[in-house]
């Protein structure tokens, strides 16, 4: 399924302000994402790129603003009433639970509606899961470890996937392979957030770029734009 | 220096060691789960162990409810009691340092006991056990009750460890203890999932308490006297660790009984001795590898 660039958007990010204690990571963002678009949110380290999906999630508790999902105000929600909504997070470190082993983590997420991917199924699509099922996970290496927190939220049934940097640290080969999981995600209708340093990566599966400067969106642009106009956005990035 | 020594004297005291053993076992298992997945140190668990064998005391005398009722019904109530602690005292302060929630709860036990003190008095109430008699091993005569306190406690224990090691419930709380937010971004209730933990830790101590009425004299301070014992254990197994409390808590039972065979002068040191070799040489408890939970 593709994104219809007319379709009404399924989040909407309006004035989102944000804060660890007292200090302020979010300074008024806004954006949308529409049903089927794969965006990624593009920036500097400590933009507030990770602040995002944690304010989205409700993870980050101190927000102001609006976060709309299929014309529902999140903020005020706590982190699992959001989960409920059909939002799942997939966080920066991956958070591989090492007191479980490789099967109990993948089925940790319980089934919260319809459409999740059976775990029969999860195990055929990721083979390498299967063998290592009894091992703990936090033994499993970087790049079985990012699918496997990707393959776990499948099962949930959320259609709305936050991902935050899956390819980071992975050898160029696995940064591959995770692409094209995502690529196949997207294939099967989910809408992506994802949060991405890589720009060769983010390159090759997004719709839209979001950039983000000081806990503010400062550029918006398209697949196309990305490429013809890299030097822009490596400005943005300072790379 | 051990002539006085014979098979009876060890054996007995193996089997009071056994039976103290238990109830560390017991009221450890606890206080760990609470640690572990809310990393608040329970000092009001010696309380809350005291009110399960004052509920069964008040069950009893006031509604004539058998020892056999007051087992399932009063750890319920002390259950319940930590529910509404939990949240009225504990939830407010979850987010600041582990301090505060020391220190309320041991508040806590201040107000519960000195409560309790008021209305009962200090001296203890005796509560009759519900099995009579025993049987003759030979070196020793073994009542029926004090077996049954052994056995039930082992039989709380591995179910309580099975729960958590072996169900979708147990991995929930496994993986709680070491990452809150995400479990709760995959959409579980975490916050309901910490009152309901609280709970059974808390109703696992009013449980010991019924157990205990019968051995013991049922009065404020019979808490009290237990949890500086307790906490050893726990420090010893490991701060947070399931099978670490346990098995600490039965060997702690064990070498205390013995210590008072062989050298009884030491027998009120022995546990304190260990706890500082064991902090010495492992600072994070005997089942320190084993990770914090299992």
């Amino acid at each position: 399924m593709n994104s219809d660039a007319n379709a009404a958007p399924l989040l909407q990010v309006k004035d989102l302000r944000a804060w660890y204690n007292e200090s302020q990571a979010l300074h008024g963002m806004n954006f949308d994402v529409r049903p089927g678009e794969l965006v990624t949110l593009i920036g500097r380290n400590g933009a507030g790129k990770s602040t995002t999906l944690r304010s989205i999630m409700g993870i980050v508790r101190k927000r102001t603003g609006s976060i709309c999902y299929e014309d529902e105000e999140l903020i005020g929600k706590r982190t699992f009433q959001i989960a409920r909504k059909g939002i799942a997070y997939c966080p920066e470190e991956r958070a591989i639970f090492s007191l479980l082993n490789v099967g109990e983590n993948l089925t940790l997420p319980p089934v919260l509606r319809q459409g999740g991917v059976p775990d029969s199924e999860l195990l055929k699509q990721f083979p390498n899961l299967r063998e290592r099922r009894k091992s703990r996970g936090t033994l499993l290496s970087g790049g079985e470890q990012q699918m496997l927190a990707i393959a776990r939220i499948l099962r949930t049934g959320s259609q709305f996937l936050l991902l935050d940097e899956p390819s980071e640290g992975l050898a160029p080969v696995v940064v591959k392979e995770i692409g094209q999981l995502i690529l196949r995600l997207k294939a099967q209708g989910y809408t992506i957030l994802l949060v991405e340093q890589n720009l060769q990566f983010a390159r090759l599966v997004a719709d839209r770029h979001i950039v983000i400067e000081h806990g503010a969106v400062v550029d918006t642009l398209s697949a196309e734009e990305l490429v013809s106009d890299m030097g822009r956005v490596k400005n943005y990035l300072g790379v | 220096m051990f002539e006085h020594l014979s098979i009876q004297l060890i054996m007995g005291q193996l089997l009071i060691g056994l039976i103290n053993g238990s109830f560390y076992a017991m009221l450890s298992l606890g206080l760990a789960i609470i640690f572990g997945l809310m990393n608040v140190v329970n000092f009001a668990h010696g309380a809350q162990y005291m009110l399960g064998a004052f509920a069964a005391w008040f069950l009893l005398t006031t509604f004539g409810v058998s020892y056999w009722g007051a087992l399932v019904i009063a750890p319920i109530m002390v259950a319940i009691f930590g529910l509404i602690m939990e949240r009225l005292i504990l939830r407010p302060i979850q987010h600041l340092d582990h301090l505060y929630s020391l220190l309320a709860t041991y508040a806590a036990v201040l107000i519960i006991e000195g409560l309790m003190r008021q209305q009962f008095g200090s001296s203890g109430m005796p509560y009759a056990p519900p099995l009579r008699g025993g049987v003759n091993l030979g070196f020793m005569f073994l009542p029926w009750y004090r077996l049954w306190v052994v056995l039930f406690s082992l039989l709380v224990c591995i179910g309580t460890w099975m729960l958590i090691e072996r169900t979708k419930l147990g991995a929930y709380l496994r993986a709680a203890t070491e990452k809150p937010d995400i479990v709760e971004a995959f959409g579980i209730n975490v916050p309901r999932m910490i009152s309901l933990t609280y709970a059974f830790g808390v109703g696992l101590a009013g449980l010991s308490g019924v157990l205990a009425a019968p051995i013991y004299q049922v009065s404020p301070s019979m808490g009290s006297n237990l949890m500086i014992v307790i906490f050893a254990v726990v420090v010893i197994g490991g701060m947070g660790s399931i099978v670490g409390a346990v098995l600490t808590g039965y060997l702690i039972g064990v070498v205390e009984g013995l210590t008072k065979v062989f050298y009884p002068e030491a027998a009120n040191l022995v546990i304190f001795v260990i706890m500082i070799i064991v902090l010495v040489l492992r600072p994070n408890g005997l089942t320190s590898g084993r990770g914090t939970s299992t």
